[in-house]
């Protein structure tokens, strides 16, 4: 009997082979306790659904702006998006629909007008059953490859009785279950998961809690909380570690993680990930309407990786750069 | 790659293919003036008259010797079978793809000598005599082709007799059939008589042209100052006087004995899917052993061997093609296809050391010809797949992987011996075959997309307002989805009928007057039955039709089903309409049918149950019927390059496609439709019922990023694997480089499907801004695809 809670995910991802071992499926869950800056999927951080705009399909016919309810969407007249033509004439002018996300509430009108799926609404409610079925279809591939599910996010934790209904109905079906978190949640939700997961997928990205608080919006103590409590019941963790420039980009920072993870008292980290910050999550924000701060931070070379994943070696533990 | 190895291949590489008049003027002089009787004995003559006057070519640095030409990349001609006119010749020499150079004396010979003599006589002119109106009609518009129209049978692999037997024991096998003919109480003694002697002539004429390269080694040898060349050129000369006509000793004399025998295949006729030795580990390994362990050849000694034997495929581009049959294949390879694993014939694991040099061989020769595949079982080692796999990600397409599990269970459904289908395996692009035992000839293509259109316009073709099919009635009038597939149907069994009618006629039509005596020679049982391999010799006779364009056509049937009959979104009539303009005018309806409707490769069951059910008509009205040879018509769902000119014929159609452009490729999703990643590909695929088939073709594309490291072959293995446990056939991968990334950004309609890592996530690369998918360009393209 499967539950009838009912929680909001942003996607489903089948051929996922990057978060757990072998190949997986993984299910992202929409909303998120932490407002990382560098966060690369910015449309998983609010927990209802949104609007999402995509300029590159976007045929200027209008008929957005014609329905809107709330009058969100108006005809703007800007540069044309290719300046230059082929009279030589460079920037010619061009409307375009102009989205005001702070109007917006996400109604979905403009989505079952648009011609071209270039307005898209991001987040949907669904049941226990139906992301199950979801995650039955590629079984066979779990079973050839080791491989199962991930739950992901936003924050999984954040929806903690969706997530506990996945979970034990994973189990029951025989699936291998990871969950990808930040551990920002009360401690009684991380203890009650705790005997449905197999593997913890568990990012730490600073042990200093003042920068924590003033990158991620959180402390770090309620992380290393849920961890030390992870490790105490023997749960196999393996340690994610966002680098980011100037933010925890260097040998101390990571040392000082290091440490924590080796005095842990328990179970060991089986392994730890260093991921490497990058770009690209930039136009994501575009796409919802918001502002990237983190516009002129370069991703951290191969080099520096390398030096800062043997600080982690050091400390005995099997390191990886990447997912 | 040794320097040897090295030269023999950048001469292959570079030679530009031309037309020989060598064979067409050798077979005018022997037809005009000899007057033999019996067409088979008649055949026999003049392969040996071809095997005592043609040129005989021993290359610089060569190992394996002979050529089918007079040098490398010198194409015969098969006056018999087509007879090239001068504008065809024009045409070979002046277009833009696939051209073979004519020089003004071939011309000048083909007009003087080879037209006058063929012209009105060749088995083309033959074959479009005997053809009904109806063929001609469905031929014209596009309908199916015709394989022979310009090629003969051929398809067909050996198997391991050659070395066993040598010509010696053939010849052996066919006194003693002769000894057995019962002319009193056989009606057909005389006839079988007749086969018999003429595969003995062919036998004794294969053996007469290793003699004679034999010679001339010994001549090159006495004048050779590099002593070291003189040696080479003696052994070459030692071993061709023995083989083919004695069982080979070693590697060398093995690999040497089966090339004379592919070149007597390939000079005899030009038969489609050229020949090859298809199990060629489990031939050579016995030989590869024993010289090993004798210390009569290293390792690398070996692995030469073998590329020189690469090269020689590599030296014969496929016979000129004009026509339709240049436009579904459009290409100098000629689908030599050697295939590597599988299982023995005892059914274990058939992996040995030999399969792994083959695939270094693959590896490092990177050539077009020969085609490679590795034939996996579940009991094959991932060990195996991962070498194969190795190469696969280097993006140039080489190996392909074929499931040797489900390949022996298409077999025994078609009514193969355990032991026959084992020894089997996979030619040409993807056909499934009893190797040394079958012929199974393919007969053309079927346009399935082709066929609704039809079925949607009362049978009348859009793109010429003819009547060619059957009245069907007016679509407009349809009230239900089901009179959809009810008009889909009736015109498929109508189209099929047309082509079955057809393929009697032409299959009658080389029995009678094309035989094989020399391919008759190396496939079971055509000397133990007298009778000739286009005859219905061979133990087992399949004539497939080929499908094509799957996805396209399910796609189509969903978008109307979704969209006229349970959404209502528009009529049929007016759906039609829009098809007919090419959606000019019907912009927002194309979108709907090419965006927003069900689309086979999404493990989506509402699109892949029609896939399911157009299949299952086609397989209904194709599989088991008699050929005329004795044998059984089964389905084949792989396209070469006739998707494209498939396409170039079909109007518009529902699944939002324009109007000329390629349909879908094997049984792949239509181009760009598949957007849940490649498990959801693999798992609409194996839906279909591969096991009734006789072989599907699977594309999958990928990013090198995917790919990368161990993890990314591991991957790329379990993917393989769990394909295979549910059934599927074939795959082979695309690995996509930034040519075909800057293609998308200019065309990203036709892209939509393509995923790339952009960092620690992937996103559709149509989506991505104009920057970022130069920045991802430009990474690609320092990515490397190895040497």
């Amino acid at each position: 009997m499967t539950s009838t809670v009912q929680g909001i995910v942003f996607d489903i991802r089948r051929y996922s082979v990057h978060d757990g071992p072998g190949i997986r499926t993984a299910v992202f869950l929409k909303g998120c306790p932490a407002r990382c800056a560098w966060c690369h999927n910015p449309e998983s951080q609010r927990s209802d659904v949104e609007l999402m705009h995509w300029p590159q399909r976007c045929v200027a016919c209008g008929a957005c702006v014609a329905v809107c309810p709330r009058k969100a969407v108006s005809m703007v007249i800007g540069p044309a998006q290719d300046a230059g033509d082929a009279d030589g004439q460079g920037g010619g002018t061009q409307a375009r629909p102009v989205i005001q996300f702070d109007m917006c509430d996400a109604c979905g009108t403009c989505v079952e007008v648009c011609p071209r799926q270039a307005v898209t609404l991001v987040g949907r409610w669904m049941s226990v059953a139906d992301v199950m079925d979801e995650l039955e279809r590629d079984r066979p591939f779990y079973d050839q490859s080791g491989g199962g599910v991930t739950f992901s996010g936003g924050e999984p934790l954040a929806q903690p009785d969706f997530l506990l209904a996945l979970l034990k109905e994973c189990k029951r079906v025989d699936l291998h279950t990871c969950v990808d978190t930040s551990g920002i949640a009360p401690p009684e939700v991380v203890q009650a998961m705790i005997p449905w997961v197999d593997l913890w997928l568990y990012d730490i990205k600073s042990v200093d809690d003042a920068a924590h608080c003033e990158h991620v919006g959180v402390s770090s103590r309620i992380v290393l909380a849920n961890l030390s409590k992870l490790a105490s019941a023997s749960a196999n963790v393996a340690a994610r570690v966002p680098v980011i420039p100037s933010f925890n980009d260097t040998e101390d920072d990571m040392e000082a993680i290091a440490r924590v993870l080796a005095e842990l008292e328990g179970k060991r980290p089986l392994r730890v990930h260093l991921l490497p910050y990058h770009v690209l999550g930039e136009q994501k924000y575009e796409r919802l309407g918001r502002g990237y701060e983190m516009r002129l931070l370069r991703a951290p070379s191969q080099e520096l990786m390398e030096r800062l994943a043997r600080v982690f070696v050091r400390e005995g533990f099997q390191t990886r750069i990447g997912g | 790659m040794t320097d040897r190895v090295a030269r023999l291949r950048q001469r292959s590489v570079s030679a530009r293919p031309s037309i020989s008049v060598e064979r067409a003027r050798l077979l005018t002089q022997f037809y005009s003036t000899d007057a033999t009787a019996s067409p088979v004995l008649r055949r026999a003559k003049a392969l040996a008259y071809l095997m005592r006057n043609k040129a005989i070519y021993i290359g610089d640095d060569e190992l394996i010797v002979g050529e089918r030409g007079p040098e490398p990349a010198a194409t015969p001609t098969y006056p018999e079978l087509t007879c090239h006119s001068l504008e065809d010749l024009q045409i070979l020499n002046s277009r833009e793809k696939t051209s073979y150079s004519v020089s003004p004396e071939v011309m000048e010979e083909y007009k003087n000598v080879i037209i006058p003599f063929w012209s009105g006589r060749s088995m083309r002119d033959l074959i479009f005599q005997e053809m009904t109106p109806e063929w001609k009609d469905a031929y014209d518009a596009g309908i199916f082709t015709e394989f022979m129209e310009q090629r003969a049978p051929g398809h067909t692999v050996a198997d391991g007799k050659i070395y066993a037997l040598g010509m010696k024991g053939l010849r052996r096998r066919i006194a003693e059939a002769l000894e057995k003919l019962d002319f009193i109480n056989d009606p057909e003694a005389q006839a079988r008589s007749e086969q018999l002697r003429a595969m003995d002539i062919c036998a004794e004429a294969i053996c007469a042209y290793a003699r004679r390269h034999a010679e001339l080694a010994y001549l090159k040898a006495a004048s050779e100052r590099d002593p070291q060349r003189r040696k080479e050129l003696v052994r070459i000369a030692e071993v061709c006087s023995h083989v083919p006509e004695n069982p080979p000793r070693n590697l060398w004399e093995a690999l040497q004995a089966y090339w004379f025998c592919h070149l007597g295949v390939i000079i005899e006729l030009n038969g489609w899917d050229s020949f090859n030795p298809g199990r060629l580990d489990q031939h050579m390994y016995p030989f590869y052993k024993a010289d090993l362990e004798s210390g009569d050849l290293t390792e690398e000694q070996a692995r030469e061997l073998l590329q020189c034997f690469w090269v020689k495929f590599n030296n014969q581009p496929a016979p000129p093609k004009v026509g339709v049959t240049a436009a579904e294949s459009g290409t100098y390879t000629d689908f030599a296809n050697i295939n590597c694993g599988g299982l023995t014939p005892e059914g274990q694991d058939g992996v040995n050391d030999f399969s792994y040099l083959m695939l270094d061989v693959i590896d490092e020769m990177r050539l077009v010809q020969p085609s490679s595949n590795i034939q996996l079982s579940a009991k094959n080692p991932d060990r195996f797949l991962k070498r194969a796999l190795r190469i696969v990600r280097k993006g140039w397409g080489q190996p392909s992987i074929f499931n040797a599990d489900m390949v022996v269970q298409e077999m025994l459904r078609a009514g193969k011996s355990l032991e026959d289908a084992r020894q089997g395996g996979t030619s040409g692009c993807v056909e499934t075959g009893a190797f040394g035992k079958e012929a199974y000839i393919l007969t053309g293509y079927l346009n399935l997309p082709k066929l609704l259109e039809l079925a949607l316009n009362d049978g009348v073709d859009m793109r010429t307002g003819k009547r060619i099919g059957l009245p069907t009635g007016d679509a407009s009038e349809f009230t239900s989805f089901d009179q959809v597939m009810d008009a889909f149907r009736a015109q498929l069994r109508h189209f099929v009928d047309i082509k079955m009618r057809g393929n009697a006629v032409i299959e009658s039509l080389y029995a009678r007057y094309m035989p094989a005596p020399f391919l008759s020679l190396l496939i079971d049982d055509c000397i133990e039955k007298g009778r000739d391999y286009n005859a219905g010799g061979a133990r087992y006779n399949t004539s497939y039709i080929q499908g094509v364009g799957i996805g396209t056509i399910t796609d189509s049937l969903a978008a109307i089903k979704h969209n006229v009959f349970d959404e209502k979104r528009v009529s049929l009539g007016q759906l039609v309409e829009a098809l007919g303009r090419d959606f000019e005018g019907h912009e927002e309806l194309r979108h709907v049918l090419w965006e927003e409707s069900p689309k086979y490769g999404n493990d989506d069951d509402s699109a892949d149950s029609i896939m399911k059910q157009v299949f299952n008509e086609f397989f209904d009205c194709v599989d088991g019927r008699p050929n005329v040879r004795g044998g059984e018509c089964h389905i084949d769902m792989l396209p070469t390059t006739c998707h494209v000119y498939f396409g170039s014929v079909c109007a518009a159609s529902a699944d939002g496609r324009r109007a000329g452009t390629p349909l879908s490729e094997g049984i792949s999703p239509v181009q760009g439709r598949d957007r849940r990643g490649p498990t959801a590909v693999l798992q609409s695929a194996a839906k279909m019922d591969h096991a009734a088939t006789g072989g599907t073709l699977l594309n999958l594309k990928f990013t090198p990023k995917l790919l990368e490291g161990e993890e990314g072959i591991d991957n790329l293995a379990h993917l393989v694997r769990t394909y295979f446990r549910l059934g599927g056939h074939h795959v082979q991968f695309n690995v996509v480089r930034a040519e075909t990334l800057r293609k998308a950004q200019r065309d990203p309609d036709s892209h939509r499907d393509l995923i790339v890592r952009v960092a620690g996530y992937s996103d559709y690369f149509c989506d991505l801004s104009r920057a970022l998918q130069d920045e991802i360009i430009a990474r690609t393209e320092h990515e490397s695809f190895g040497a």
